[in-house]
């Protein structure tokens, strides 16, 4: 099939703004975006910057704005995207080269949740035992892969770039609500804070964009409920 | 820009994260990877972690010992994969401790499942022992250690792409790496470096391997006069999505899967008795290169199917979620309902850079040390996988040896001070990119690549023989020319990541002439190794390493006995 791919360009060291390129190419309908920017990359503009790794969906590495919506290049086929297809970068994040952006400030705000398991008694000789029901309850957010599509469709993100956004928060919950951790308290501090989860709107846009499916808003929500009943 | 560390990991997968966590508490460490850590390629392990725990029934590590060296058909050495099947229960549960969520079973303890070659009473059936989190095992794992790097503020330099490795006075001085983001040449100072920049599967056209597969780490070990072991031995899973080679897990099999076809007859039957479609990789992978040149490929065309439609939806569902992901979404198919197209996918480099059981790395077959450097993982070769892995090993190698390297490397640092740095010590890197950027040939990267995987899928993957390689050896050789007249188009120096890619090519190019090389030499067939010319093992000449060098005149070799300790070659049968 002839698809025609419109993508955003910038390169800071050869102009200061950016501008659309337009490459028609020749593809299956099989083939993931990831191929056909690979394609664009390997045989027509050797410049054309993005990250890329896995490409079947985990590493997190190519989260994009894809006609309109987030989701990770190597996720969605050309067959579900039209003949013409416009591609550019995750919006709310400084954009350093083409689809490249800057993923600093979206780290600093998972390490700001704690994410990690905090436990205060001693450790047994073997396995914490869990049960499947306990361990159930988180299961959702154990997916979170950091690509960041979920935090950068979010509008309050958009207007509060402090917010600390649906992906962290989507990685305090897996803690939160994990049975063996014992720092429910100290994240729910965090979260409760003025740039916390009371900045969600309840808009359902990360719950579009996350490319693993989890119910962010769901997760938030739990949290919303965790400060409101557990509350200190 | 020059930085000075105790010590520096290069690679931030399983194995760079568990040495950077072991490492951080006892000096000044840096992780140094090309891309942000929980971009790495562990996160897409999928079936699990092997560890005799004997949660659902008897199990022994001394039975995943005995299953590890017939997998590798007896060419692992077996004081290293002692020590990776006893210390795999300890990691297992440190992974627990720190918040890994393991799948559960119903009195709440580690769930496990079978896989591939694992098996009770050394032989007599499969046996549960890959713990697993669903069908997202390498992914919680890469979580895990992530987030206890967080927790414990290990120092990274993310996006940071390896050049060189600085040695001096016979000993390792540091590495020199190129920071994507703004194109400068920065040199790690180091009394110790730890090697895990992981495997080299993007040498095959169809690969489960991440674009960044590269063999970063074993290239530049290569071009510093370092031997790579084994590098002949290369797996082919047997269950990659047809033509895109997207790793379906073992664990589907594991679960019940069964693969069959155009008859739709279970064939593996003729092959593997007693294991059936849970045999070792090498052995399901030839079985079904045979079945395909007998005609029996599904349409007569170069797959088979991996049918799951007698599985449960909660098996579907809870057990093997991404894996029934993957095939809605690239294959447009209900694995509920249709049999699943697949076929065998380049997956795992046995071989790598020769290291002792303290991840030491050796540059000898009389095991010399080279004083302050060290590897762990894919790109590392103990050798604990032999001439095969077995599913859900490499997870554990990553982390016991991992660990075990860091352990070492923190001692080393403590008692020694910096080999000296070498005089101007981004040269040779300098000169490498400034090459690359003053290219104004005509040969695009990508047509080398293509060519390069095409080739060597043709001729070195399941089935090699002297013809096969001797016109794959030409062939690299005719890359080679091309490759000297490669063009770059971006001559910017903020995220050149064309430039990184000509970079990498130049490392595969590099594997793959030891790869074919090591296969030419090695003359019979063991494990992943099948010369079609010498289809039999030949322990009385064959029962050891290959180490390959680099030279002006070519590939050289030594060779390196085998460690044989509890259990004596036998045949391999299943």
């Amino acid at each position: 099939m002839k698809v025609t791919l419109k993508i955003r360009r910038f390169n800071p060291e050869k102009s200061p703004q950016p501008w659309w390129g337009e490459y028609p190419i020749e593809a299956e309908p099989t083939d993931r975006l990831l191929d056909a920017l690979n394609y664009v990359k390997w045989h027509i503009d050797g410049t054309l910057t993005y990250r890329r790794s896995c490409a079947h969906g985990i590493c997190g590495s190519d989260a994009m704005l894809i006609n309109g919506a987030n989701t990770l290049a190597c996720k969605v086929l050309l067959q579900n995207l039209g003949s013409k297809i416009t591609v550019e970068p995750m919006r709310g994040f400084r954009v350093i080269k083409d689809l490249l952006v800057d993923m600093d400030a979206f780290f600093e705000k998972f390490r700001k949740v704690k994410p990690y398991l905090i436990t205060h008694t001693p450790e047994p000789e073997k396995e914490r035992l869990q049960t499947i029901e306990d361990r159930e309850t988180f299961e959702d957010t154990t997916k979170c892969i950091l690509c960041g599509a979920c935090t950068t469709s979010c509008p309050s993100f958009w207007a509060n770039e402090d917010y600390v956004g649906p992906a962290a928060i989507v990685n305090a919950h897996r803690f939160i609500f994990d049975s063996r951790d014992e720092g429910g308290d100290e994240r729910l501090e965090i979260l409760g804070a003025a740039d916390g989860v009371w900045r969600c709107r309840t808009i359902f846009n990360c719950v579009e964009a996350c490319p693993r499916e989890i119910n962010i808003t769901r997760a938030i929500g739990e949290v919303k409920k965790a400060l409101l009943f557990r509350r200190f | 820009m020059v930085h000075k560390y105790d010590a520096v990991v290069v690679g931030a997968g399983g194995a760079g994260l568990m040495a950077g966590l072991n490492l951080s508490a006892h000096g000044r460490v840096a992780v140094i990877s090309k891309l942000y850590p929980t971009r790495s390629h562990t996160g897409t392990a999928q079936g699990g972690i092997g560890a005799a725990l004997g949660n659902h029934e008897e199990d022994h590590w001394e039975w995943h010992m005995f299953d590890t060296i017939k997998g590798g058909d007896y060419l692992a050495d077996q004081d290293a994969v002692e020590i990776l099947c006893r210390e795999a229960i300890e990691t297992v549960y440190e992974l627990e401790h720190w918040g890994l969520p393991f799948s559960r079973t119903e009195d709440g303890r580690i769930a496990q499942r079978p896989f591939g070659g694992h098996t009770k009473e050394f032989g007599k059936g499969p046996v549960r022992r890959s713990c697993y989190a669903a069908d997202r095992t390498g992914h919680m794992i890469l979580q895990t250690l992530y987030q206890q790097c967080t927790k414990n503020q290990v120092h990274f330099f993310n996006e940071y792409h390896l050049l060189d490795l600085l040695v001096s006075e016979g000993r390792c001085a540091g590495v020199v790496a190129y920071c994507i983001a703004t194109g400068e040449l920065h040199v790690f100072h180091a009394k110790a470096v730890l090697d895990a920049t992981g495997g080299c599967g993007r040498m095959f056209r169809v690969t489960s391997n991440a674009h960044s597969l590269t063999g970063d780490g074993m290239a530049v070990a290569l071009r510093a006069g370092l031997p790579l072991e084994d590098m002949e031995f290369f797996q082919f899973h047997p269950t990659g999505i047809y033509k895109m080679g997207i790793l379906l897990s073992e664990a589907a099999r594991g679960e019940g899967g069964i693969l069959r076809n155009r008859t739709g007859e279970r064939f593996m039957e003729r092959y593997a008795p007693t294991l059936l479609d849970l045999a070792p990789r090498d052995m399901v992978s030839r079985a079904m290169y045979r079945e395909i040149r007998d005609g029996k490929g599904i349409d007569g065309k170069n797959y088979l199917h991996l049918d799951l439609t007698h599985l449960s939806a909660e098996v579907h569902d809870k057990k093997l979620p991404d894996v029934t992901d993957f095939v809605r979404t690239y294959l447009g198919i209900e694995p509920k309902k249709e049999p699943v197209p697949v076929q065998p996918t380049a997956h795992y480099a046995m071989g790598g850079i020769p290291t002792d059981t303290d991840g030491r790395v050796i540059i000898d077959e009389q095991n010399t040390p080279l004083h302050g450097f060290y590897a762990a993982g894919e790109s590392a070769c103990v050798s604990v996988h032999g001439a095969n892995r077995l599913g859900t090993n490499s997870l554990v190698d990553i982390l016991v040896y991992g660990r075990r390297g860091a352990r070492h490397a923190a001692t080393y640092m403590k008692e020694n001070d910096w080999a000296p740095s070498p005089a101007n010590p981004e040269d040779r890197a300098k000169a490498l990119i400034a090459c690359l950027m003053a290219g104004s040939g005509k040969e695009r990267a990508a047509q080398i690549r293509d060519a390069l995987q095409d080739e060597m899928m043709e001729k070195a993957s399941v089935f090699r023989d002297a013809k096969s390689l001797t016109a794959m050896k030409e062939k690299l050789v005719e890359l080679r020319e091309r490759f000297a007249q490669v063009k770059i188009e971006d001559r910017g120096s903020k995220y050149n990541t064309e430039v990184l890619e000509v970079v990498e090519l130049e490392n595969l190019l590099d594997l793959a002439e030891a790869l074919v090389e090591s296969a030419l030499g090695r003359e019979e067939s063991r494990g992943a190794h099948s010369r079609e010319d010498f289809p039999k093992r030949d322990d009385i000449n064959w029962l050891k390493h290959t180490l390959a060098y680099k030279t002006p005149q070519g590939i050289a070799f030594k060779f390196k006995p085998v460690t044989i300790t509890k259990f004596q070659p036998k045949e391999r049968k299943y």
